[in-house]
C-alpha cells in the first residue's frame, strides 16, 4: 500500500473508460461537431489569465487589472475598440474599489516593479 | 424539545445584524447571478470563497448558502421574461412561464414561482432541521470502511443523474479523482504528479478548477455565437395571481415541494431532476393537459417549488455526513475547513450554533428572497438589458484576482487558463465538467478511507465486505452501475434530458 497504489488503480480505470469511449465511438459511428471555435476569444482570454498571473506581482493591481480587462473585453469580436476601452477602464475602477478599497486586499496599488 | 430549543439557539445566531445583513448579501447575489444568464452559482461561490474566509465561519456559510438558493430564485425570472434559463434547473419554468409573459401574464407567473418557491423553501428547511440529527447519529457509527463505500456510492449516483452519456460521465469522475491526487500523499509525503514544480506539492487549488471548468470554459462556449439577447417582453403588471390562479397552484407547489425535497437529497444535481420529475407529475395528472406548453401556470408552479425545495435539502449530505451532493456543495466543504471544521457529523454536536445558525438563515434568506423579488422585480429586469460583451470581462477579471488573493500564488491563475481550455474542450466532447468537480473533491477523501480501512484490517480487503453498512452501500452501488448500463434506463435518461433542450 505504497503511495503509488491509488493513483495506479485510478490510473488504469481512466484508461478502462477512455478506451471504452473510444470503442464505443467508433463502432456507433459518433462523430464530434466541434462546430466555430471562437480562436480569438480562446487565445486573448488564456493571455489575459496568463498576464494577470505573471504581472500582479511586479506591476501591482491597477495596471495588471486594466490590460487584463482590456484583452478579455477584446475577446468580443462585436465590440468597438473605444468600447472596449471604456469598459476596462471601468470594470478597473470598479474592480480597485471593490477589492482594495472595500476587502483590503493586501496587493500595492502599483509597483513594486520586476 | 429538543427541536424548538435547537431553533431558538439557531435563530437567535442568524438574526444577529451582521448575519442578517450577508445573508441578504448572498440571497441578492444569488439572486443576480441567476437572473443573468452565462454566469451560474457555482462559479460565484467560487469567485467569493476566498473573500468569506476573513468572516466568521457561520457568517461565511450563510452568506454561501444564499447565493445558491437565491440563484433558484432569480433563474426562474429570466426563464419567463425572455426564455432563457438562468440556472440550468429553470429550463423547464421556460416551458410555462414564457408562454404566460407571451400572453400579458408575465406577473402571474413571477409570483406563483416566488410564492411556490418561498412555501417549499420553508417546508424543505424543516425538513433539513428534523432529518439532519438522526442522521448524523447514523454517520457517527460509520468506519473508514463504510466511508469508503459511502463516497463511491455517492460518485456513482451522480452520474446516474448526470445527462449525457453515463461512460463519459463516469470517465469525468475517475479524471477529477486522479487530478486530485496531484501533490504530497497524504501518509508518506511523497510528491505525487508534479513534474518537478515545487508549486504543485500543496495539489491543484480547487478554486482554479472550479472558474476555470464553470467560469472560462462557460465563456468561451458562450462567445463562440455571439448573438443579441432575445427581447424583452414589455413591462410586468398584475403581479398578483387571481383567484382561480391561487386556487390552481396550491396542489402542484405542495407536490413539488415533497418530490423536491426527498430528490434533492441525491448528489449530482438533484434540483434539475426536481424540477423535470415536478413538470412531468403535473402534466400527467392535469386535467387541462393541453394547457401545458402553452402557458399553464401549473408549470411553473411544480418546478420551482420543486428545485428551490431539493436545493434546500441538498444541504443533508454535506451536513450530515460531509459529502457534497452538487458542485456548490463541494465549495462550500471547502469553507469549512479553511475554518478548521470539517464537515460531517461532528459538526450538529460540535458546533451547534453553527450547524442551527445555517438552518435558521434559510428561512430568514427565503423570506428575503420573497421581498427581492416580487416588489423589486423591475431592478431584475432592467439588469438583464446588461450586455454580455460587457459581463463576460468582468468575470474573467474578477475571477482571476479573486483566485489570485486566496494565497498570492501566481500558479493558481496559471491553472485557471490550463482548466478553462481543458473544459472547453471537455464540453465540446460531450463530457460535462460537475461530475469531474465532484471526483476531483471526493477523490482524497475516497483514497483516505480506503487506505485507512486497509491498514486498519492489516491489508484485508474483505472488510468492506464484511460490514454491514459498507457491503449495503456496495451493492447499491454495483447495482446503480448496471442499471446505468441496461439500454431500457438509458433510453428513459436521454428522454428526460433531451426535454430540457
Amino acid at each position: 500500500m505504497g503511495p503509488g497504489y491509488f493513483p495506479l488503480l485510478i490510473g488504469a480505470i481512466v484508461a478502462a473508460l477512455g478506451l471504452a469511449i473510444v470503442v464505443k465511438g467508433l463502432i456507433a459511428g459518433e462523430v464530434i461537431e466541434f462546430g466555430r471555435v471562437p480562436w480569438r476569444a480562446l487565445a486573448l482570454i488564456t493571455a489575459a489569465v496568463l498576464f494577470f498571473g505573471f504581472f500582479i506581482g511586479r506591476l501591482g493591481f491597477v495596471p495588471t487589472s486594466a490590460v487584463t480587462a482590456l484583452l478579455t473585453t477584446l475577446a468580443s469580436r462585436r465590440v468597438r475598440p473605444l468600447t472596449a476601452l471604456a469598459v476596462a477602464a471601468g470594470l478597473t475602477a470598479a474592480a480597485t474599489l471593490i477589492f482594495v478599497v472595500g476587502l483590503q486586499l493586501r496587493i500595492p496599488l502599483a509597483g513594486p516593479g520586476f | 424539545m429538543d427541536l424548538l430549543d435547537n431553533l431558538v439557539l439557531g435563530f437567535s445566531t442568524a438574526l444577529l445584524i451582521e448575519n442578517v445583513l450577508y445573508c441578504f448579501v448572498g440571497v441578492l447575489l444569488g439572486t443576480a447571478v441567476g437572473v443573468l444568464p452565462g454566469i451560474g452559482p457555482t462559479a460565484t461561490v467560487a469567485l467569493l470563497l476566498p473573500i468569506t474566509f476573513n468572516f466568521e465561519p457561520v457568517t461565511a456559510l450563510i452568506m454561501l448558502a444564499g447565493i445558491y438558493y437565491g440563484a433558484q430564485y432569480g433563474g426562474s425570472t429570466t426563464a419567463i421574461l425572455i426564455n432563457l434559463p438562468g440556472e440550468s434547473s429553470a429550463a423547464v419554468t421556460a416551458l410555462d412561464g414564457h408562454e404566460m409573459a407571451r400572453q400579458g401574464r408575465a406577473g402571474p407567473a413571477l409570483a406563483a414561482a416566488a410564492i411556490g418557491s418561498f412555501i417549499a423553501g420553508t417546508v424543505a428547511t424543516v425538513v433539513l432541521a428534523v432529518a439532519a440529527p438522526p442522521l448524523a447519529d447514523v454517520a457517527l457509527r460509520f468506519g473508514p470502511a463504510d466511508y469508503f463505500a459511502l463516497v463511491l456510492f455517492g460518485l456513482v449516483v451522480s452520474i446516474a443523474l448526470a445527462r449525457g452519456s453515463a461512460l463519459k460521465a463516469l470517465a469525468m469522475i475517475a479524471l477529477g479523482i486522479l487530478l486530485g491526487t496531484v501533490g504530497q500523499d497524504i501518509y508518506t509525503g511523497t510528491p505525487r504528479f508534479v513534474l518537478g514544480q515545487r508549486e504543485l506539492y500543496g495539489g491543484i487549488d480547487f478554486v482554479s478548477v472550479a472558474v476555470g471548468m464553470f467560469g472560462i470554459a462557460e465563456i468561451l462556449r458562450n462567445l463562440e455565437n455571439e448573438r443579441d439577447r432575445p427581447a424583452l417582453l414589455g413591462g410586468v403588471t398584475n403581479l398578483w395571481p387571481t383567484r382561480e390562479d391561487r386556487r390552481r397552484i396550491a396542489g402542484p407547489i405542495a407536490r413539488g415541494t415533497g418530490l423536491g425535497a426527498a430528490l434533492g437529497v441525491l448528489p449530482g444535481g438533484g434540483h434539475v431532476l426536481a424540477s423535470f420529475t415536478s413538470y412531468a407529475v403535473e402534466k400527467r395528472i392535469s386535467k387541462r393537459r393541453r394547457e401545458f406548453g402553452h402557458g399553464a401556470i401549473e408549470g411553473v408552479a411544480g418546478p420551482e417549488s420543486a428545485n428551490n425545495a431539493a436545493a434546500q435539502t441538498s444541504f443533508i449530505p454535506l451536513l450530515t455526513l460531509g459529502l457534497p451532493a452538487h458542485p456548490v456543495m463541494a465549495l462550500m466543504v471547502g469553507a469549512f475547513i479553511v475554518h478548521g471544521i470539517t464537515p460531517g457529523p461532528n459538526v450538529i454536536t460540535d458546533e451547534p450554533a453553527l450547524f442551527w445558525g445555517l438552518i435558521a438563515s434559510m428561512w430568514i434568506g427565503n423570506v428575503l428572497l420573497v421581498l427581492l423579488n416580487l416588489p423589486l422585480i423591475g431592478i431584475w429586469v432592467r439588469m438583464l438589458r446588461i450586455p454580455y460583451q460587457v459581463l463576460f470581462p468582468m468575470i474573467v477579471l474578477f475571477a482571476v484576482i479573486g483566485t489570485y488573493s486566496l494565497s498570492m500564488n501566481e500558479y493558481d491563475v496559471y491553472a485557471i487558463a490550463v482548466f478553462g481550455i481543458v473544459g472547453y474542450v471537455l464540453i465540446k466532447c460531450g463530457c460535462e465538467p460537475a461530475p469531474l468537480l465532484l471526483g476531483f473533491v471526493l477523490g482524497p477523501l475516497l483514497e483516505e478511507n480506503l487506505r485507512r480501512a486497509l491498514i486498519i484490517s492489516r491489508g484485508d480487503a474483505t472488510v468492506f465486505l464484511t460490514r454491514p453498512i459498507s457491503l449495503s452501500l456496495l451493492v447499491l452501488t454495483v447495482l446503480i452501475l448496471v442499471l446505468a448500463a441496461l439500454p431500457m434506463i438509458r433510453r428513459r435518461r436521454e428522454v428526460v434530458f433531451t426535454d430540457e433542450e
